[in-house]
């Protein structure tokens, strides 16, 4: 039937869509009513970590800024007493400000920190109205303390947290 | 004269309108929607209850947004063209019946603005106005992707009009008259009984049952006149940057959207009532006297309830736009030249048989007074549209070997 093959061709089409309208469900996602799981090694917004004992991981070394490509890392760096105690060692970051207009989510910030303490979440939500709001103080960054009681600055103990890099095995990913 | 009378026919007009245009804003609901269930996606579901409230949104962005007119148009005929465009689309839905008629008041209204004896011959030359409008502003627009898709939409639009004009005298034979109401009547006729074993059904005598290759024909061509895919050479994104309306936007663009999908509702009348009964139900009249107990199907005809053929002219306008969005969700656009020795090659002849072929079996009917002639209707019908389609495959054959 080669003469009629074009026709029946065309009409194999039209078989074709009408199956999918009619039986195919849709692959939409509602967006904000349901959310897709990112993947494991997703690049979202920064997250300031901390120990499990309330202090913060970042010292305020500024290699995240300086491996920072396109220049997006502010950080200020002020001494720490143990009175005031932000984070173990002798300094901790008293501005740490990331302008998400200039992040590119490269992860370098993560791979300099010699703490482990900034590393790229799985939060996309980064919408603002204000041109103002795109710049993420550390507030924003630091995630919560585990209790009141354990969050930073706090008083301690002297000569305890003298060590501002703790002792840290090889990462085995493999 | 009495000013009911005026009152009567501005509402009338004034109700048309409105429901064109709400038609056309419902119609990009539904194209949306139809589509992107096709391509497996939900489609706009956001505004109002299942995206209802969408093609209001879509209006206030299209009134608000910034109409720019570039520095080098020709103004006159660069503003005149929308108008010239969506005036016809209105327009051309005056004709079309909607249904009987109903008493209100005791006055006798009756379902359509205008009833004109040559309601065939008015629709052919409005639907020809809208070639204007385009081809003007394809020309004005000083642009020239928008010059060739004016140039394009004038030479594929000439070309199917003439089957087109067979396709309606092939209704107007059918009929016999050139009033679209007559021709509507004509198809509530018993056709032939379908004889079951507990009932004989009567089917009414739909033209596209008498003249199937007919309506198909009426179909294709319909889809080239409103430069809807398979056909949309003339609004081609990827080759002419949207053709004819690349330099509209604003409200301008918005009238010549428009008018493609008022066009789109006003030929799936139209192919509805030459074709596929118009108003009238889709059963036949003597059916609820064929059984007793379908008796009250009589409450559903339109000789009963007049106020319901708006609403079958509607179910079937729906199901003949499912069909245009379906295609056009299907097919890929055929190239130029295709569409152009499909036109003049495939369809023109074909359509010249199916209006012969319909003429001389109801002349030959009427002559010998034997309703058995007008069975030769269809069944010669479909052999010359099987020599069609064998043409269709010489054509493409031809191409795929590079001769010309």
């Amino acid at each position: 039937m080669g003469v009629f093959e074009p026709v029946i061709e065309l009409g194999r089409g039209l078989a074709e869509t009408l199956r999918s309208f009619l039986f195919e469900p849709t692959v939409t996602i509602q967006y904000p009513e349901e959310k897709r799981e990112v993947r494991p090694r997703y690049r979202g917004r920064h997250i300031l970590h901390r120990y499990e004992d309330g202090l913060e991981k970042c010292i305020g070394c500024s290699l995240c800024a300086a491996a920072c490509p396109s220049d997006a890392i502010f950080v200020e760096a002020s001494e720490n007493t143990d009175e005031k105690r932000f984070s173990p060692g002798q300094r901790y970051a008293s501005t740490y400000e990331i302008n998400m207009m200039r992040c590119i989510y490269c992860g370098f910030c993560e791979d300099a920190c010699p703490t482990e303490a900034i590393t790229l979440g799985d939060n996309y939500e980064l919408a603002y109205t204000d041109r103002r709001d795109a710049i993420y103080p550390k507030e924003k960054l630091l995630e919560p303390a585990p209790s009141a009681d354990m969050s930073s600055p706090r008083k301690v103990e002297p000569g305890v947290f003298t060590r501002s890099v703790p002792e840290m095995k090889n990462p085995k990913d493999w | 004269m009495d000013w009911t009378i005026w009152l009567e026919w501005v509402i009338k007009g004034l109700v048309l309108c409105l429901v064109l245009l709400v038609g056309f804003a419902y119609l990009t609901w539904y194209e949306r929607r139809a589509l992107a269930r096709i391509q497996v996606r939900v489609g706009p579901n956001r505004a109002g209850y299942q995206g209802l409230l969408q093609p209001i949104a879509d209006a206030v962005k299209l009134i608000f947004k910034e109409e720019l007119t570039p520095s080098r148009v020709y103004k006159v005929a660069f503003l005149l063209a929308p108008v010239l465009t969506v005036v016809p689309s209105l327009v051309l839905a005056a004709v079309i019946p909607l249904g009987t008629s109903f008493n209100l008041f005791g006055r006798t209204i009756t379902l359509y603005v205008a009833n004109l004896n040559v309601g065939v011959l008015y629709l052919t030359s409005i639907a020809s106005i809208a070639v204007y409008g385009i081809v003007l502003a394809g020309w004005s627009s000083n642009n020239k992707y928008a010059m060739l898709g004016g140039v394009r939409a004038t030479a594929q639009m000439i070309s199917y009009e003439l089957s087109l004009g067979l396709c309606f005298a092939t209704a107007v034979v059918m009929g016999n008259s050139m009033n679209l109401n007559e021709i509507v009547n004509a198809q509530s006729a018993v056709l032939f009984n379908l004889n079951l074993d507990f009932i004989k059904i009567p089917v009414s005598s739909w033209n596209f049952l008498i003249q199937p290759v007919g309506a198909l024909v009426f179909l294709i061509v319909t889809l080239a006149e409103v430069n809807r895919a398979p056909f949309d050479m003339p609004e081609a994104e990827q080759e002419l940057t949207a053709g004819y309306h690349s330099e509209y936007s604003g409200m301008k663009f918005a009238l010549f959207f428009m008018a493609e999908y008022q066009k789109m509702i006003v030929i799936s009348m139209i192919a509805a009532t030459l074709f596929f009964g118009g108003y009238l139900q889709p059963f036949s009249a003597a059916l609820p006297n064929a059984a007793p107990w379908l008796g009250w199907l009589s409450y559903l005809t339109v000789q009963k309830t007049p106020l319901l053929g708006p609403v079958y002219l509607l179910l079937k306008v729906i199901v003949l736009l499912f069909g245009m969005i379906w295609i056009r969700a299907t097919w890929p656009r055929i190239r130029y030249d295709r569409l152009m020795s499909f036109g003049w090659k495939i369809l023109l002849p074909l359509s010249f048989a199916v209006a012969f072929i319909t003429a001389t079996g109801i002349l030959l009917a009427q002559e010998f007074e034997n309703q058995l002639y007008l069975y030769s209707i269809p069944v010669l019908s479909i052999i010359s549209a099987l020599v069609a389609v064998v043409f269709i495959y010489r054509d493409l054959r031809r191409k795929s070997h590079g001769r010309i």
